[in-house]
């Protein structure tokens, strides 16, 4: 199977997209990644091969495609049985799922809205975001990872993310590190691991880039 | 050891008939427990156990809490493998990841656009009438010819979408329109999802749903 088999339309930026690429390195499955330019032209591709949404990541494997960056992730656990991301008991895989579902539901929109917003706004939405980081913590627990001690599939799922902490501490004009140290040790204890390293950008990018998306939006 | 099975749950939710459904189909007995959310009260339990969203369907199984209806219809599949499998077998992922796909949709579309219709007035249900068929043709799009949406089997993304039938009687009421005349299809599909014992059972009768759907309007100041 070559890597012409899993093709990737992805976006560097993306901390969805970042779940994906994650996941196919845990499994060591070669893939093409093709970068999307989503503010300049949808390709033909992603937008056939995700009508619905029109949105990276989209997994394309043997020419079929798989959309939504969680179920590709255990699309990518189910088709390439080792190492496994996700537990094998029904109830450990179903806090994991659930844990995957409210980080799904919550934490990019809390981030987002801390550079979205100013002033007392602003202020409100830095409390809605360490909330939701103290209810990762409570996961968490005293783990090494979400799912006990290795990393899997809720990991993978949150980590991405965190490559935008820095601008939403630069934004919001607070430290992740003074309100949620236990998740600050698992960032610095994820990004150890090689096939994160790999993906993870460069947060001062990603500051610069989410710099840019401010202006492009219209929020100074 | 009997394994102890406790439902947490609204008789008009359907998140909470999706888990009905499921355990009917498996024959897993269970103690079903009614929260009164009619009158906002939430029960110790249900703050206990799902403590992040204070939420039903709750799924308690000897003791230990499973949240999110369906995340509880594959944990149920994945207990009682046994009986009746709702999602395809471990050989076909890219069927799983379809499925999933398609659950996804319903949870993040259709409940909001239904809501609209009987909780607004005006333009504005009007656009959430059209919302709300577009998703359906959507989804009889991917029902296509076939008798159930993974083919000859009732399954998981059927128990995602047929437990909102029971609330189409006050959708078509309120909003004024027939769901049938625009999806034929769908309609039929519903009609022979009821045929089975586990989904009868499970719904709410629409006459009652329609019946909380115009007190909860009064309520709100919306005809």
């Amino acid at each position: 199977m070559s890597a012409e088999d899993v093709v990737l339309l992805d976006c560097w930026v993306s901390p969805f997209c970042m779940r994906v690429k994650i996941a196919l390195e845990e499994k060591g499955i070669q893939y093409e990644e093709r970068a999307e330019d989503l503010f300049g032209g949808k390709s033909e591709l992603l937008l056939t091969s995700n009508p619905i949404y029109t949105k990276v990541p989209v997994l394309v494997h043997k020419g079929k495609p798989v959309c939504e960056s969680s179920i590709i992730v255990g699309y990518v656990d189910e088709t390439w049985a080792s190492p496994p991301l996700l537990p094998s008991s029904p109830y450990a895989r179903a806090q994991a799922k659930f844990q995957a579902d409210y980080i799904d539901k919550k934490l990019f929109d809390a981030g987002s809205s801390i550079w979205r917003t100013k002033g007392e706004a602003q202020e409100v939405a830095v409390k809605d975001f360490i909330e939701v980081l103290k209810q990762l913590e409570k996961f968490l627990g005293d783990k090494d990872f979400f799912g006990g001690d290795s990393f899997g599939f809720v990991d993978i799922i949150t980590i991405g993310i965190t490559s935008w902490f820095s601008a939403y501490e630069i934004f919001g004009n607070f430290k992740v590190e003074d309100h949620a140290p236990k998740l600050s040790a698992w960032i610095n204890r994820c990004m150890q691991r090689k096939t994160v390293a790999k993906v993870i950008p460069d947060p001062e990018k990603v500051y610069e880039f989410v710099i840019n998306l401010k202006k492009m939006m219209g929020f100074e | 050891m009997a394994d102890e099975v406790v439902l947490l749950d609204y008789w008009a939710s359907m998140f909470g008939m999706r888990a009905r459904v499921a355990l009917a189909e498996k024959g897993v007995k269970y103690e079903y427990r009614e929260e009164d959310l009619r009158n906002k009260i939430k029960s110790q339990l249900l703050l206990q156990m799902n403590p992040v969203h204070k939420k039903i369907p709750v799924l308690i199984h000897n003791g230990k809490p499973v949240c999110e209806s369906l995340i509880i219809v594959q944990y149920i599949d994945e207990v009682w493998r046994d009986k009746a499998p709702l999602l395809p077998s471990e050989s076909e992922p890219y069927q799983k990841a379809h499925s999933r796909f398609w659950a996804d949709f319903i949870d993040k579309k259709l409940y909001d656009a239904c809501s609209k219709i009987w909780s607004t007035k005006g333009e504005e249900r009007e656009a959430a009438k059209k919302d709300f068929i577009e998703i359906l043709k959507q989804l009889e799009g991917q029902l296509g010819d076939k008798p159930y949406f993974e083919g000859e089997k009732f399954g998981f993304l059927d128990i995602a979408l047929i437990t909102f039938y029971c609330w189409f009687h006050a959708f078509e009421t309120c909003g004024n329109f027939s769901i049938e005349a625009e999806c034929p299809k769908l309609i039929a599909w519903a009609k022979r999802c009821m045929q089975r014992e586990s989904v009868s059972r499970s719904l709410a009768d629409e006459k009652k749903v329609y019946e909380l759907v115009l007190g909860v309007q009064k309520m709100l100041g919306v005809e």
